[in-house]
């Protein structure tokens, strides 16, 4: 199971990561992970058949707690690392279709 | 007297004697600092007024004789992975550069109840991506034993603040070798706790089924020392463990007479330093002298140890890292942007590094339709086979020693043309963690005069072993007091 990783598929991973590329890092990507992936390809040697997938590491017990009101950090705090606000919300541009 | 060498315990005796206050040790700290870590860059953020307010109230506690711990008073530096209020917190990305938490990690937390001393932030590979610092979107940190030499990573600025004397013990943060790699690269003790001994809240996640935080100190008791104050159950990680803390240092002058080494032989092929591997072969004869009965062991999965620890890694990573999307914190590229989208695509083009956008982007790809069943999935099972492995071999023995690294420290540059060479040099430490085993690096050697690194492995929260076994060896042998001055 070769397969190279082409630059289609590099910009349409990045696109699915929401992370901008260039055609030149886009280009430099695909040789690099067409490598990586095609190292990683060596756990088809491995039967896993009747092996159940790993989901925890250790603590197998569900953690319950009281639904408790706790004090929370203020606003005025939260805000002080947030780029753009207004009216005591985050203010990003439009999200959803045109103004 | 050189008080940037002290172990935690020697500082402590000092401190309890009122031969040296905390504000004086601080002042020489910081100040060794400011003079020497422009050569080594270990540290992104000296924090000089948290550290002396911190050191006056830890000499306040010592002359009230009130709420002493063998923490109180002592300097220690802190990876930039983990929350500190008030303090930048940058995990040597541009992203976060200019970030400053409003709130601590629970370690953050637990160090100051202890009276500890905050220096400062150390570098790391962006994000804990990497294995030499090289990845640090900030500069690169250089080995106090060569300065052409990488201090490994991630953990690389918390193993050269300890190694060039900046600090009296070090937090690091182990996903897949953080701590132990660069332990041995820079001649440090240091501990990968079991997975969830140690709350990860406030911790900027790198892979949350992996990441460890833990110590890095001058020797295995100071290892100890530390863990115990920072290990415990926290209602915030759900992940951490409710079982009490174990006293660490119990059983740490027992003697390890009878016990069982296992040398696992999948450990031991080609490819390794010829002097890392006769260092490691001395060390084992040490145990044999020490009266320990030494078994070879196989852990039969080794080999994929690597391929599963990176894909879930990726997959994880891609997960947290979205996050860093320029609306909340950090760095905001919003130049033209029509949509919230656009805001997305160029903070995260700008603020990422090239090896976090690699990862990203093969987690993306391991998680996306059509591959998830054959990389994710299939990493997850071949993850319960190396779990079975470490199961199996402890079954017959009590610890499992190994190199830390095929290599000593390489120089800067060496690595960094190839992401997958760079991977290879985790092979030895990446396969506890998706176990979610302990595991103690301790220094073991030299090989052409660059320290030489082995590693303890144990069963899940036996920490006290390890130390009981490191103690041991550190007892008759004295690579850990080895240090660029005085060797």
């Amino acid at each position: 199971m070769t397969q190279t990783i082409d630059t289609k598929t590099v910009k349409h991973v990045a696109a699915l990561a929401r992370l901008g590329i260039t055609d030149e890092e886009a280009e430099k990507f695909s040789g690099q992970f067409s490598a990586i992936i095609e190292y990683f390809n060596m756990l088809n040697e491995v039967d896993t058949d009747n092996v159940p997938p790993a989901s925890d590491i250790a603590n197998a017990e569900n953690i319950l707690r009281e639904d408790d009101v706790q004090p929370s950090m203020n606003r005025e705090e939260f805000f002080k690392n947030a780029p753009k606000t207004e009216r005591g919300y985050v203010k990003v541009p439009t999200v959803l279709g045109d103004e | 007297m050189q008080l940037h060498n002290l172990t935690i315990r020697a500082a402590s005796e000092m401190l309890a004697s009122k031969k040296i206050s905390s504000v004086e040790l601080t002042q020489a700290t910081l100040q060794r600092a400011h003079e020497v870590d422009s050569k080594i860059q270990a540290y992104v953020t000296i924090a000089d007024d948290v550290a002396l307010e911190q050191a006056k109230q830890a000499d306040e506690r010592i002359a009230k004789g009130e709420n002493i711990t063998p923490l109180t008073g002592i300097p220690f530096s802190m990876k930039d992975a983990i929350s500190t209020r008030g303090v930048r917190t940058t995990c040597s990305s541009k992203i976060l550069e200019n970030y400053v938490p409003q709130y601590n990690a629970t370690v953050t937390d637990k160090l100051a109840d202890a009276g500890a001393v905050l220096i400062g932030k150390t570098n790391m590979d962006e994000f804990g991506m990497g294995s030499s610092c090289e990845n640090s979107g900030l500069f690169n940190t250089r080995n106090p034993w060569d300065l052409d030499r990488v201090p490994g990573g991630s953990s690389g600025g918390a193993a050269a603040s300890m190694s060039a004397g900046l600090c009296n013990f070090a937090i690091g943060e182990d996903t897949g070798g953080s701590v132990r790699m660069p332990a041995g690269f820079c001649n440090v003790t240091g501990i990968k706790p079991t997975y969830g001994r140690v709350s990860r809240y406030g911790l900027i996640a790198l892979a949350s089924s992996f990441d460890s935080i833990g110590p890095m100190t001058r020797d295995a008791y100071d290892c100890a020392t530390v863990l115990q104050y920072i290990a415990g159950h926290d209602p915030k990680d759900s992940t951490s463990y409710k079982i009490q803390v174990t006293n660490y240092h119990e059983n740490i002058n027992k003697p390890v007479k009878g016990m069982k080494l296992g040398i696992p032989k999948e450990y031991f092929v080609a490819g390794m330093e010829v002097g890392v591997e006769s260092s490691i072969q001395e060390a084992i004869r040490t145990y044999e002298k020490l009266g320990m009965e030494v078994h070879e062991v196989s852990l039969p999965h080794t080999k994929y140890a690597l391929p599963v620890y990176y894909l879930l890694l990726f997959a994880e990573a891609s997960s947290n890292l979205a996050r860093f999307d320029g609306t909340r914190f950090g760095l905001s590229v919003s130049k033209d942007a029509k949509d919230v989208v656009d805001i997305y695509l160029q903070t995260r083009h700008e603020g990422f590094g090239d090896e976090v956008k690699r990862r990203i982007m093969l987690g993306a790809y391991a998680l996306s339709a059509g591959y998830y069943d054959a990389y994710y999935l299939k990493a997850q099972k071949v993850r319960t086979l190396l779990r079975q492995d470490f199961e199996n071999a402890f079954n017959s023995v009590d610890v499992l020693l190994a190199p830390t690294c095929p290599t000593t420290a390489f120089k800067l540059g060496e690595k960094t043309s190839d992401p997958l060479e760079m991977y290879l040099s985790d092979i030895y430490v990446v396969a506890t963690n998706p176990a979610g085993v302990p595991g103690l690096a301790l220094p073991c050697g030299f090989s052409n005069n660059m320290p030489v690194g082995m590693q303890l492995i144990g069963k899940h929260l036996d920490e006290q072993t390890l130390f009981q076994v490191g103690h041991a060896y550190q007892q008759v042998t004295d690579w850990h007091k080895q240090n660029p001055g005085n060797r």
